[in-house]
């Protein structure tokens, strides 16, 4: 069973989070008793150097890889308790279905659909109906601006275009959180800041917190709060805006 | 829900096409292995029915006619003629040669028959041109695959026939085509000396004071004519009269005349199970290298395909696809491959069977089980593809 915290939940939750890789002498304390809080509607930015822990924050809330102790909520529900048992959902791809929306540093999308249902493929997926999610998608795609891009296959996007429709793609169930692994890496200064306004938009419009984890100096003034990570621990710190 | 399948082949079609052509090619050569076996089986009963016989009579103890060599003296018919239950009779001889056509060699297989009556056992069953052989000597009808037209003219060991009927379907167990001449000819083409021999066995036997005696007047030429004459066939075909059981006629022949009869369905248990048991073992052992070279290459080109797809796998199982979805497409696209494949193949072996200078007979039957093993091969394989789909960690998708 689901456990709604309080009547205005964090949008994520994470208390006490750890994850330890391997075994004694070659054990590797990836994440140390990571607290981190973000509200619905929030951006947030992740940084830290390579093999800081980030990615497996990251992995950790999108219930890809099993944290060793600690606590996980998403939306008010707590998806995972060592305490009790670790991941409260069986399913966990249905978790990441339905509630983790997911925008990656390429774009990855299914080069053989076209932009409209590489966004509809989310909501088929959950079992709605093809025109439902079809008009699901289209909604997005209007959101975003490139409805006008709709009926072309990946291959015929630009860079920024296809990013933009794996952002449609990871709001496509409606999902309170979306983790955003370095959504701007490849992207020029003009673009990438383009891409972070469309996040915060989005964040806003859909009530959805986000998670950029970045290491591209020219978006980190754009956040209002920051976790840096060092070490496997966060430290919060507050932004530029 | 989307076909991601469908999609994926509809966006690479072009590599899709070249290679389910690909593998059709083998298919096809699978196809036509068979074809030439199933070719092989119905040269064999083409033989056998084609020659209109219910029993053949051969030599004691041998698989003759076909299988193996077989003497009779020619006369043996009439004894049988006067059997009860033995409404026609039919002195037959087969030798296989070369003869030209054009200035080159066809391999042929010279049958003797009776010509004394259009409709004897063994004479060729219908005409496609031409006559029946009418005179005793000099005129053949020859199979159209000889490449023989009506009046040619062809060189069977010392003397030309002249063709005055075409024939088809006429082939031997080994799929020659046959050429008909009358019996005393085939008699004198398949036991023919050369004239050095002659003259050498003519000089020995007058030279020979026991053949050559002075008081018995006429000895010496009676011998000489017996060496150069032959007067044996290989076999007599009967048929038995309407109504009768062919068994029941053989078991009084093996009973009374003390010579071996086949019926037809021992004669086609020989022609089938022995002759081309061999040949049946060594395409059967084809059949299954290129079933299982197929497989390999589908395995391979699916694993490859998927290989290709590995990424977008990671993020459709990050994204919440099942396993089903994305076993389901491997599975669609491997079969739809073998679909390609198949259809490419069935085609591109009807087109070349013709060309083969054997029968080739494709059977729907074969054509069926071809489609569902082909279907179950590309189901097989794509099992390692999926094995591979479904180990694929979707934190991969993510980075770091």
């Amino acid at each position: 069973m689901s456990e709604v915290q309080n009547a205005h939940p964090e949008a994520i939750l994470i208390e006490g989070l750890s994850k330890r890789y391997g075994k004694g002498d070659a054990a590797v304390d990836a994440l140390k008793n990571v607290d981190m809080r973000v509200a619905p509607g929030e951006v947030i930015g992740l940084i830290g150097p390579s093999g800081s822990g980030k990615s497996t924050l990251l992995k950790c809330l999108g219930a890809v890889i099993e944290p060793t102790a600690g606590r996980m909520s998403i939306g008010g529900e707590t998806i995972f308790d060592s305490a009790t048992g670790g991941w409260k959902n069986s399913d966990l791809r249905a978790l990441r279905r339905d509630r983790i929306g997911f925008v990656f540093q390429a774009p990855y999308l299914i080069p053989f659909l076209n932009a409209t249902d590489n966004v509809a493929l989310l909501p088929m997926l959950a079992g709605r109906s093809n025109s439902q999610s079809r008009q699901r998608a289209l909604e997005l795609l209007q959101a975003l601006d490139i409805a006008h891009r709709a009926n072309a296959m990946v291959s015929q996007l630009s860079g920024g275009e296809q990013q933009r429709i794996s952002i449609a793609r990871a709001l496509a169930n409606q999902p309170p959180v979306i983790l955003a692994d370095e959504p701007t890496a490849p992207l020029d200064g003009e673009r990438a800041l383009n891409v972070m306004r469309i996040l915060r938009q989005m964040a806003v419009q859909y009530r959805t917190a986000i998670i950029v984890v970045t290491h591209d100096e020219k978006i980190i003034p754009t956040f209002r709060r920051i976790y840096r990570i060092r070490d496997g621990q966060t430290y919060e710190e507050q932004g530029q805006q | 829900m989307i076909n991601l399948a469908g999609r994926d082949i509809l966006q690479s079609w072009g590599k899709y096409a070249f290679t389910g052509i690909g593998l059709g090619l083998l298919i096809g050569v699978t196809l036509s292995m068979a074809g030439i076996y199933r070719g092989m089986v119905d040269d064999a009963k083409a033989l056998i029915n084609n020659s209109g016989a219910d029993l053949w009579v051969v030599q004691r103890d041998t698989l003759g006619p076909y299988a193996e060599p077989s003497s009779l003296r020619d006369d043996v018919w009439r004894s049988l003629q006067g059997m009860s239950g033995v409404a026609e009779t039919g002195n037959a001889t087969y030798l296989t040669m070369q003869v030209q056509r054009a200035g080159q060699d066809i391999r042929v297989m010279v049958v003797g028959v009776d010509v004394t009556a259009p409709d004897k056992p063994g004479a060729p069953a219908y005409l496609v041109a031409g006559r029946a052989i009418t005179r005793s000597h000099y005129e053949a009808v020859a199979d159209i695959k000889t490449g023989f037209s009506l009046g040619d003219s062809v060189r069977i060991r010392r003397h030309h026939y002249q063709v005055v009927g075409l024939t088809q379907r006429m082939v031997s167990a080994s799929g020659d085509p046959m050429i008909f001449i009358p019996i005393k000819d085939a008699q004198e083409a398949q036991y023919l000396k050369d004239n050095d021999t002659i003259l050498n066995e003519r000089a020995r036997t007058t030279a020979n004071p026991a053949f050559n005696r002075p008081g018995v007047p006429g000895l010496l030429d009676a011998i000489i004519a017996g060496q150069s004459a032959n007067r044996n066939v290989n076999a007599v075909l009967l048929r038995v009269m309407p109504g009768l059981e062919a068994e029941q006629v053989a078991q009084d022949i093996r009973r009374w005349k003390r010579l071996q009869v086949y019926t037809r369905a021992q004669m086609e248990e020989i022609l089938v199970a022995k002759l081309t048991a061999t040949a049946a073992k060594q395409i059967g052992l084809f059949l299954v290298i290129l079933a299982v070279v197929s497989a390999a290459i589908v395995s391979f080109i699916i694993y490859t395909m998927t290989l290709g797809k590995i990424r977008e796998i990671a993020v459709l199982k990050l994204i919440g696809a099942r396993n089903f979805t994305i076993a389901g497409m491997i599975l669609q696209e491997s079969l739809g491959l073998g679909l390609v494949g198949f259809i490419v193949g069935k085609s591109v072996a009807t087109l070349w069977a013709p060309y083969f200078p054997k029968f080739v007979l494709l059977q729907t039957g074969d054509t069926l089980r071809g489609f569902l093993a082909v279907m179950l091969v590309c189901t097989l394989a794509s099992v390692v593809a999926i094995r591979a789909a479904l180990r694929v960690d979707p934190a991969t998708a993510i980075g770091g």
